[in-house]
């Protein structure tokens, strides 16, 4: 595979130049040039209105029409779906109505409850894989198993959460069938002419976002954020189909044991639940004064959560970040509070429904994010506001 | 114990920019740094050492002056830096290379344990350390806080997951994932850092590795970037006005309005 730009077609005009999206071409001596880190993504080839740039791409074995179908991995924990599985049913459905296939859950697990809730929003058909060694969430045998289930009937398309156990083993299963996977995905779409799904993702901690697709390999598969995409309404006359396939326990053992679990008591409401949230960040300057933020979630009934620097600084523990290395979540009403919204932090929380600001900095990138801004010195806005929802209860 | 840590050279900040009329990063002037997550994966290589003996190996998949990122593990206290340089490498994907840090893991042959980072901070994928334990067919553990226990060809650690934390036994070799509560890395010592200067750091092709070109660089990575662009903000919300009383009772409004409280 190359690229080669013809120097007797080539006048040196330059429009090539924008078109790339990674900014390699230059034009030396009257000639285009492209540098090291080419995709052959083709953009600029359309640009060149000389028709001197060449892209040989030998041509790949194009995907078999054998792969129909799009896939959600349905994540459970204790036996119960977790939300993220309507969520990316809700996102399946879309696809698979736009490519006209089947929509399929897969749920490994023991005494899953609700598995017909996985039809009601919308699966087709679901592939269950039953067994007391499923109940806890057995990575290495997740991955065989999952694998093999696609090789056998060979769905374009698979969608799994990204949380930690699904960032964990879908790798390991795009590396057993030697296929492409996107992490972390935030958007998702067909591509009607060529049924390619384009996966949209932050790099650079949110700062670029990457449109990345899986041209000859199949299935396309990729990881997406929990609580970017909304889950559905179940319609409970949906019909659809519970397949039971086996798991032949002789044949594997795991080389990992879960000894124990050891639950975080440290957050009184769960963040990912919550619908009211209230953060803190470095504005606070100074542990304590997470308490002022304490009483406004109070009143509120809200969970407390925090931008990075309060965490490095022990002001409160790691599992109330949000962000891009901590949590994504969606709450109906997010209060952010001395927090400049930083690429890192927008990423775990600006598809939230509403947003409120308070910053003493009118030019903080929080208030470009934010439904409703306060320009003010927080420790007067936030017990302010503390006192008027308190008698607004009353 | 043997223990290998892969590390990669990324671009020093996250702040890129996208030229608004060639819709192109930005690339000059951003400096190179070793990605902040594979600190911790060196440093938590260096404790095992110290506490097991055995030796550390850093290796590196990237461009001829990804030597500087292996000389800083050197200075962090890494015994041995391989770089795993060739053109035919660009372009890979995590499939692609993983595979090529699976083949060097294999021509190394004795190792015990391998750490990666949770992630890097330019591709943020945090996929290259699963793909590379299915490249080998050993055990992974991803997102260790702790490592408990080493004994007899086994490992006891921690993963953290939402709910809280798993206690995972996992037998040797394997490849574990690593976040930044495992350890408060050190500064590196000015015998580290004379030692960086002049250690030998050889560079492995993909010929020397054995390594067919259809499993790299473009041809080996399924996935292909075929846009950039800068995140819309969707939404630019109204400042409220006037005093700080009428903001505040304004906000409580139009929250009510909208039921969200
Ligand atoms: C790889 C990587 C990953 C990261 N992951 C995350 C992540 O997951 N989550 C995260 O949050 N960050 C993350 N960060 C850090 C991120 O880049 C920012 O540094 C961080 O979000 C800033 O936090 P902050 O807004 O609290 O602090 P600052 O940026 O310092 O902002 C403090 C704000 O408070 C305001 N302020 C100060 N005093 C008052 C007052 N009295 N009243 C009102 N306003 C006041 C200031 O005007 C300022 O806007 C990451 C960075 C990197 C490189
Ligand atoms: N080119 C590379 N060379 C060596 N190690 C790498 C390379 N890319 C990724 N890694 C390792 O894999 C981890 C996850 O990277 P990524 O999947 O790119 O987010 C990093 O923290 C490194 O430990």
């Amino acid at each position: 595979m190359a690229i080669h730009i013809d120097p007797d077609k080539c006048n040196g005009c330059g429009l090539c130049i924008p078109a790339c999206p990674f900014g390699l071409i230059e034009v030396v001596a009257d000639k285009a040039q492209v540098g090291e880190g080419c995709t052959l993504c083709g953009a600029y080839q359309e640009a060149c209105e000389y028709d001197a740039i060449i892209i040989e791409v030998e041509e790949k074995a194009a995907p078999s029409d054998r792969f129909r179908g799009v896939w959600v991995f349905a994540e459970q924990r204790d036996g119960q779906l977790k939300s993220a599985a309507y969520e990316l049913l809700a996102k399946g459905r879309e696809l698979a109505n736009t490519l006209g296939t089947e929509l399929c859950a897969v749920c490994f697990g023991h005494d899953v409850a609700g598995l017909e809730e996985l039809i009601h929003y919308g699966a087709d058909k679901v592939y269950l894989a039953d067994d007391p060694v499923f109940a806890d969430c057995q990575e290495d045998l997740y991955a065989g198993r999952l694998a093999s289930l696609i090789s056998e009937h060979e769905p374009e398309i698979l969608l799994a959460p990204a949380t930690s156990l699904g960032r964990s083993f879908i790798p390991r299963v795009a590396a057993i069938l030697e296929t492409g996977l996107t992490a972390d995905c935030t958007a998702l779409e067909i591509d009607e002419k060529s049924r390619l799904l384009l996966q949209t993702r932050p790099t650079f901690g949110g700062n670029i976002m990457a449109t990345i697709t899986c041209q000859t390999r199949r299935p396309q598969m990729a990881t997406v954020r929990p609580h970017v995409f909304r889950k559905g309404v179940p319609d409970e006359k949906r019909r659809g189909e519970i397949i039971r396939v086996d798991f032949d326990r002789e044949a594997v053992t795991s080389r990992t044991k879960l000894l124990h679990f050891v639950a975080d008591l440290s957050e009184r409401v769960k963040l990912e639940d919550a619908d009211v949230i209230v953060a803190g960040g470095r504005g606070l300057g100074e542990a304590e004064n997470f308490q002022l933020l304490a009483e406004l979630a109070d009143v509120l009934g809200a969970a407390l959560a925090s931008s990075r620097p309060p965490v490095d600084d022990g002001w409160i523990p790691y599992p109330h970040q949000i962000g891009q290395t901590g949590k994504t979540v969606c709450p109906k009403l997010y209060i952010a509070c001395g927090i400049s919204g930083a690429a890192q932090h927008l990423a775990g929380m600006q598809t939230s429904d509403v947003i409120v600001a308070i910053n003493e900095d009118a030019n903080a990138p929080i208030f470009e994010v934010a439904t409703y801004g306060i320009v003010g010195d927080l420790f007067q806005v936030v017990p302010l506001l503390t006192g008027k929802l308190r008698d607004a209860r009353l | 114990m043997n223990v290998v840590v892969c590390i990669k050279q990324v671009p020093g900040t996250t702040e890129v920019e996208i030229d608004p009329k060639t819709n192109t990063l930005i690339r000059e002037g951003v400096k190179s740094i070793l990605n902040p997550f594979d600190v911790y994966a060196l440093e938590e290589g260096v404790r095992i050492k110290e506490q097991h003996g055995g030796k550390v190996t850093a290796i590196s998949m990237g461009p001829p002056q990804a030597e500087e990122a292996l000389r800083e593990a050197i200075a962090a206290g890494a015994d041995e830096a391989i770089l795993l340089s060739d053109g035919a490498f660009a372009g890979s994907d995590t499939l692609a290379t993983s595979f090529v840090l699976a083949k060097a893991c294999t021509k190394i042959a004795d190792y015990d344990l391998i750490i990666c980072g949770r992630q890097t901070i330019d591709g943020d994928t945090g996929q290259v350390g699963p793909e590379l334990a299915e490249n080998l067919g050993i055990p992974f553990v991803a997102y260790v806080s702790k490592i408990e226990e080493i004994k007899d060809g086994r490992m006891r650690v921690r993963r953290m997951i939402e709910e809280g934390y798993e206690v995972i036994e996992m037998s040797l070799p394997g490849v574990i994932t690593v976040v930044k509560e495992i350890n408060v890395p050190r500064l590196p010592s000015l015998r580290g850092m004379a030692k960086a200067r002049s250690a030998q750091i050889p560079i492995w092709t993909a010929q020397g590795l054995g390594v067919p070109m259809e499993k790299v660089g473009l041809l080996g990575s399924p996935t292909r970037v075929i846009g950039i662009f800068r995140p819309q903000r969707t939404r630019r919300g109204e400042l409220l006005q006037g005093s700080l009383e009428q903001q505040v009772e304004e906000l409580v409004d139009k929250l009510r309005q909208a039921k969200t409280v």
